[in-house]
């Protein structure tokens, strides 16, 4: 698909003049289905004063923080989300990823940076059918030409990590949904990735699974990574540093709720825990 | 890879053990089906430089199709003796007029009828390259005095006699008895017929037995070499058409047949079989390969969701292109290779009498198309998915 931004960004451009740069910088980002009357924009941002055309969705996202994107049904927060974990591209606008701009990037090093940069969470966990779960944890850095011994090491640290060392040789179907999300959760940061994207990660778990994936997303951004999650529900939204509200594909409110470069809120609030966060993510209640 | 593509196989081993099925059974029968066509031909081939090239035969009836000639006349031991004529005749070398007919021979309490009873002269041994084995062959005396002895053909021996020595002994045909003097060599069936179920004696002798003194059915002239043949064939046809009183040529009471191009024409007969079932065997392939095809849509189409998984991972389109590639090689090639061993162990069997015999071309050209019609045929699909963007492949119902 064509793309408006042709012109090749300077190096200096990108780079803002602040120490760390933003993970993630979308300007201008729309992105509509369909043709003509049967237009769906899904991403569309505020309009234009003038002549009311969509000017897009800007956003910048610090390294280090936790975003909770929020909405009601069909506010375009997966079209955000995977537009930003580069399984989709957007129609208009411009994306950039540590400072590329990631649609200049061909095919192959798409899937590089979907490899190396993101781990990606589904709401439908989305684990390979027939596949026990070591396996599954094991792709990623099979893509990346991992070798089998330290695949297998990291797999069962990244398993252990969810609480699931001892379900390694099951298979999605021997797994409930929430061991199964724990499994993609392992999955996701077995690649040691600088940012986890979760769409509704816990959509579909009952609350003491919840409770456990969140832990563990919190123990995540404790140790600096950036997480963006979306999720409809408040008490999953309390989790985050900065919460997003969308409304018909525009960000109509940005509210920070804790510091970028802090321990995640709930952390933060259990004082006593704060210094061993590291230590806690296996151990979660 | 074929870590992955073995696991992708394993994981539906119902429906890639039928593929593979398909490909065998296609692969299988290409290479039996061609080699019986082929083995029959070789039968054929055989049997022409078993006959040898320089015989010909002279048979009573009207040639090229004009039966005008308004008597027909028989063929008769003077016609013979006129062919052996050297003056008119320098390309024949020897003549042999033959009578067959049919009779029981019976040996002790044993009664077999063999396939034929002829009676002729000793220069047809040579003429029809009938070998001796054991025993030997009789003699022009034997026929001037119309001695009862035979030679017998090996069916004929096994039958009658079978582990007996039957050199002396004595078999009644049609209630004449016959001394056995001679077993011939076995030449082998062509698969049409059996030329070792004979018994052979002295012309006159049959002829005072069985058929009587008038005319013979055929006269087996062999040629002085190959290359006379031609020339011989039309001398006899000179001096037949003499003894017949015929003038125009045209209008023949005979026929001389070249044995080479009597046989060359079985053998295109054979080809043409050969040409038939390598159809029929070339349709199971197809159908073989378009198995492979239909799996691998399927296959592709059902895991386009998987396939949109890995690339979320960070799976490289050639990583995905090259784990379906290798499982429908790999379906083709085992299938295809199992296949050819069946198609190999399959033609140590004779069928309907006929040895196949495998020829090495197919083998190749059967597991080649086997395999290219994986290849391509599962790089369609595989390609189709792999190219999408990943979040369609997720997206896909
Ligand atoms: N592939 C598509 N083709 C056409 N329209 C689409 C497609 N994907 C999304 N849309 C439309 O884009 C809009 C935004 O969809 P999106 O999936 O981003 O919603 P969402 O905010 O994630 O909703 P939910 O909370 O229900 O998941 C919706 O109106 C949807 O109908
Ligand atoms: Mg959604």
């Amino acid at each position: 698909m064509a793309r408006r931004s042709r012109k090749p960004q300077p190096a200096a451009a990108v780079t803002p003049a602040g120490p760390p740069p933003p993970v993630i910088r979308v300007r201008g980002l729309t992105k509509s289905y369909g043709h003509g009357d049967a237009t769906v924009h899904a991403l569309r941002g505020p309009e234009d004063p003038v002549d009311g055309s969509p000017l897009g969705v800007d956003l910048d996202i610090e390294q280090g923080d936790f975003v909770a994107v929020m909405g009601s049904s069909g506010s375009g927060k997966s079209t955000l989300m995977n537009i930003l974990g580069c399984l989709d591209v957007p129609t208009t606008g411009r994306y950039l990823l540590d400072g590329t701009d990631v649609g200049h990037l061909d095919e192959q090093q798409l899937s590089l940076v979907r490899n190396r940069k993101i781990g990606f969470i589904f709401q439908s966990f989305n684990l390979v059918p027939r596949t026990t779960a070591m396996a599954q944890v094991e792709l990623p850095l099979a893509y990346a030409g991992v070798r089998a011994a330290e695949r297998r090491r990291r797999a069962e640290a990244a398993l252990a990590l969810v609480g699931l060392a001892d379900r390694a040789d099951h298979k999605p179907n021997e797994l409930s949904g929430g061991q199964q999300q724990r499994v993609a959760v392992a999955r996701a940061l077995v690649t040691a990735p600088a940012m986890l994207l979760a769409d509704e990660p816990t959509g579909n778990l009952d609350s003491r699974s919840t409770e456990e994936v969140l832990a563990i997303i919190d123990g995540l951004n404790a140790t600096g990574r950036t997480v963006v999650l979306i999720t409809h529900e408040n008490e999953v939204a309390s989790h985050a540093k900065r919460v997003l509200r969308l409304v018909d594909g525009q960000i109509v409110s940005d509210l920070r709720q804790g510091p970028v470069d802090g321990p995640p809120p709930v952390l933060a609030a259990r004082q006593s825990a704060t210094r061993q966060a590291g230590q806690l993510i296996g151990g979660a209640r | 890879m074929i870590r992955f593509a073995l696991a992708g196989l394993a994981a539906n081993k119902v429906r890639s053990g039928l593929t593979m099925l398909g490909v065998l059974i296609g692969v299988a029968s290409v290479i039996l089906l061609l080699a019986v066509g082929n083995g029959s031909s070789a039968a054929v081939k055989n049997s022409i430089t078993a006959l040898g090239t320089n015989s010909l035969t002279v048979s009573s009836g009207a040639g090229g199709g004009a039966r005008t000639a308004s008597t027909v006349k028989k063929l008769t031991v003077e016609d013979a003796r006129a062919l052996a004529d050297q003056a008119n005749a320098p390309d024949v070398k020897s003549v042999a007029p033959v009578v067959t007919t049919s009779a029981a021979a019976v040996y002790g309490d044993i009664s077999y009828t063999p396939g034929q009873v002829i009676g002729t002269y000793p220069a047809y041994f040579e003429t029809a390259n009938q070998k001796i084995a054991t025993g030997d062959y009789f003699s022009n005396d034997d026929v001037l005095n119309s001695r009862k002895v035979a030679v017998i053909g090996s069916t004929t021996a096994k039958q009658v006699f079978d582990s007996e020595d039957p050199i002396g002994k004595k078999i009644s045909l049609g209630g004449t008895p016959f001394t056995v003097v001679g077993v011939l060599a076995t030449k082998g069936a062509t698969g049409f017929n059996d030329p070792d179920d004979v018994v052979i004696a002295p012309l006159p002798t049959v002829q005072n037995a069985f058929t009587g003194f008038g005319s013979v059915s055929q006269i087996l002239v062999q040629a002085t070499s190959a290359d006379t043949t031609t020339a011989a064939q039309s001398e006899i046809t000179q001096i037949l058409m003499g003894t017949h009183q015929l003038t125009d040529p045209s209008k023949l009471d005979f026929r001389v047949s070249n044995q080479t191009s009597l046989l060359s024409a079985r053998e295109s007969t054979s080809q043409t079989f050969t040409v038939l079932l390598g159809a029929v065997a070339a349709i199971s392939l197809l159908v073989g390969g378009i198995g492979i095809t239909n799996i691998m849509l399927v296959t592709v189409t059902e895991r386009t969701r998987e396939i949109g998984i890995r690339k979320a991972l960070g799976a490289p389109k050639a990583v995905i292109l090259g784990q379906f590639l290798t499982e429908s090689t790999l379906l083709s090639v085992l299938g295809a290779g199992l296949g050819v061993a069946v198609g190999i162990i399959g033609s140590h069997f004779s069928v309907v009498g006929i040895k196949p015999v495998v020829i090495p071309s197919s083998v190749f050209g059967a597991f080649g198309i086997a395999v290219a019609i994986g290849l391509f045929f599962g790089s369609y699909p595989a390609n189709r998915a792999a190219s999408l963007r990943p979040i369609d492949a997720l997206r896909h119902e």
